[in-house]
């Protein structure tokens, strides 16, 4: 059966905008069930990265144990002023945009975390380029800003099974204990080392096996992130 | 579509000729071992039986529902559009599919990542569309639709269950390889972890197929 251009035409248009309007009712409905889904994942993540493991909790306890370990959180900007208090705010303060202006309007958060035994971490976002995408991060670190007490990390598309790896327990339970000052006091970051780092280095850490650029952007994203901070954590051990 | 129901009247919701619509799919008609469609995904998202079982239920859903959209519209259509309407229709469900996985299965769904959105390049879908609901009535384009995609998530589950008992010992994410085999020297085959044992894992389910049932060899 042949139809009319007319016909084509008028179809087309009102089964496009049939499913238009459609598919904006599912996504609008679903939108505060989707949010809250990214904001328990940057908690499980946070909480990651001050080694408390979430991977079997339900995602209301995730909040309650979020607020339970993260007790205070703030952000200052590149001079080491403190420039937001609100934890509310602290928290939706979206790296993928910050890194994106100018070094002296960034806003970096900070989140302090009481853990089990007695310690405090102060936790710090990350966010850098690997090989075909976005990789991102937290790390944190001892009251004496330099050790590292544990890190996590993630990536949109990174190749399975090479740079995909950063992801997994066995590259970022590494960082434990790393050191992020030379003797000195200078801050040298983390080294990710081709062909394995040694033992005692304190500064390196294993690259992963044919994931050369995304081990090389995890480098450069924790030392660009973490030098923001260089000012603030001078400030802070100067009180 | 109600006028389908009034006509559906004169024949039984479920003659044997529309179960037959449902078994058959499940073994002589299956679309991954027999027509072989939709291998690609099968390859990808059955290396657990978690994301394989939402897998199987995210195409029955989505082949069942653009089935029944495209054989109540099917007389409407304009043959010259038809193939952009049909992509449309199956476009919009897996939208839907992918959003509702966001929002009430998030962890599964960034397991799923990509292969949700390429739902709509399963060549199940166009296969079933064009074959089956553009010549046919509603109700059994509906059954046709969920036997495809039960047939296609029943390979899917069983790659699946293989692959993560040989692969990680576990079922469903439950260890199930007890600890003493282990310690007997016993290892995880992470060959099975990766795509080309799911293409052997498929092959052997069809030579098994083929021996069972006589009809599908060739001569």
């Amino acid at each position: 059966m042949e139809h009319s251009n007319k016909y084509i035409f008028i179809y087309s248009v009102i089964l496009v905008v049939v499913v238009a309007i459609s598919l904006t009712v599912v996504a609008v409905q679903l939108k505060p069930a989707q949010e809250d889904n990214i904001r328990i994942e940057k908690m499980q993540n946070i909480l990651a990265s001050v080694n408390v493991s979430t991977a079997d909790v339900a995602k209301k306890q995730v909040i309650d144990l979020y607020n339970k370990y993260i007790t205070n959180s703030q952000a200052v900007n590149t001079k080491g002023e403190v420039v937001e208090t609100d934890p509310a705010k602290v928290f939706a303060i979206d790296m993928a945009s910050e890194i994106k202006k100018p070094l002296e309007n960034q806003m970096l958060p900070i989140f302090t975390a009481s853990l089990d035994d007695g310690e405090t971490a102060y936790v710090f976002p990350l966010r850098g380029k690997g090989l075909w995408g976005p990789v991102w991060g937290y790390l944190s670190l001892k009251t004496d800003y330099n050790t590292i007490v544990g890190a996590t990390f993630d990536h949109k598309g990174e190749t399975p099974g090479l740079g995909a790896e950063i992801n997994q327990e066995w590259f970022s339970s590494e960082f434990r204990g790393k050191t992020i000052n030379d003797n000195n006091g200078n801050f040298t970051s983390i080294k990710i080392i081709k062909g394995g780092a040694k033992p005692d280095d304190p500064h390196g850490v294993d690259a992963i096996s044919g994931g050369t650029i995304t081990s090389h952007g995890v480098e450069k994203m924790i030392y660009d992130n973490l030098e923001s901070y260089q000012e603030y954590f001078k400030k802070v051990k100067n009180q | 579509m109600s006028d389908t129901k009034t006509k559906a009247e004169k024949e039984p919701m479920f003659s044997p000729k529309i179960l037959k619509l449902l078994k058959s799919p499940l073994n002589i008609e299956n679309p991954i071992t027999v027509q072989v469609l939709g291998i690609c995904s099968a390859l990808a998202v059955t290396v657990q039986m978690k994301p394989a079982i939402v897998m199987a239920l995210s195409v029955t859903i989505v082949t069942a529902f653009s089935n029944l959209i495209i054989s109540a519209l099917r007389n409407t259509i304009p043959a010259r559009i038809r193939i952009i309407v049909q992509l449309v229709v199956v476009a919009a469900l897996v939208i839907i599919v992918d959003q509702v996985l966001k929002a009430y299965m998030y962890d599964v769904s960034k397991k799923l990542s990509v292969f949700v959105g390429l739902i709509i390049t399963n060549c199940i879908l166009m296969g079933r569309l064009e074959a089956f609901a553009m010549g046919n009535k509603p109700w059994p384009s509906f059954v046709d639709g969920i036997g495809n995609g039960l047939g296609y998530g029943l390979i899917l589950v069983t790659v699946g269950f293989f692959r993560e008992l040989l692969g990680s010992g576990k079922i469903l994410g439950f260890a199930v390889v007890p600890k003493a085999f282990y310690e007997f020297g016993y290892a995880n085959n992470g060959l099975m972890i990766l795509p080309p044992m799911a293409l052997i894992t498929i092959g052997v389910i069809i030579w098994v197929q083929r021996t069972k049932s006589p009809e599908l060899q060739e001569k």
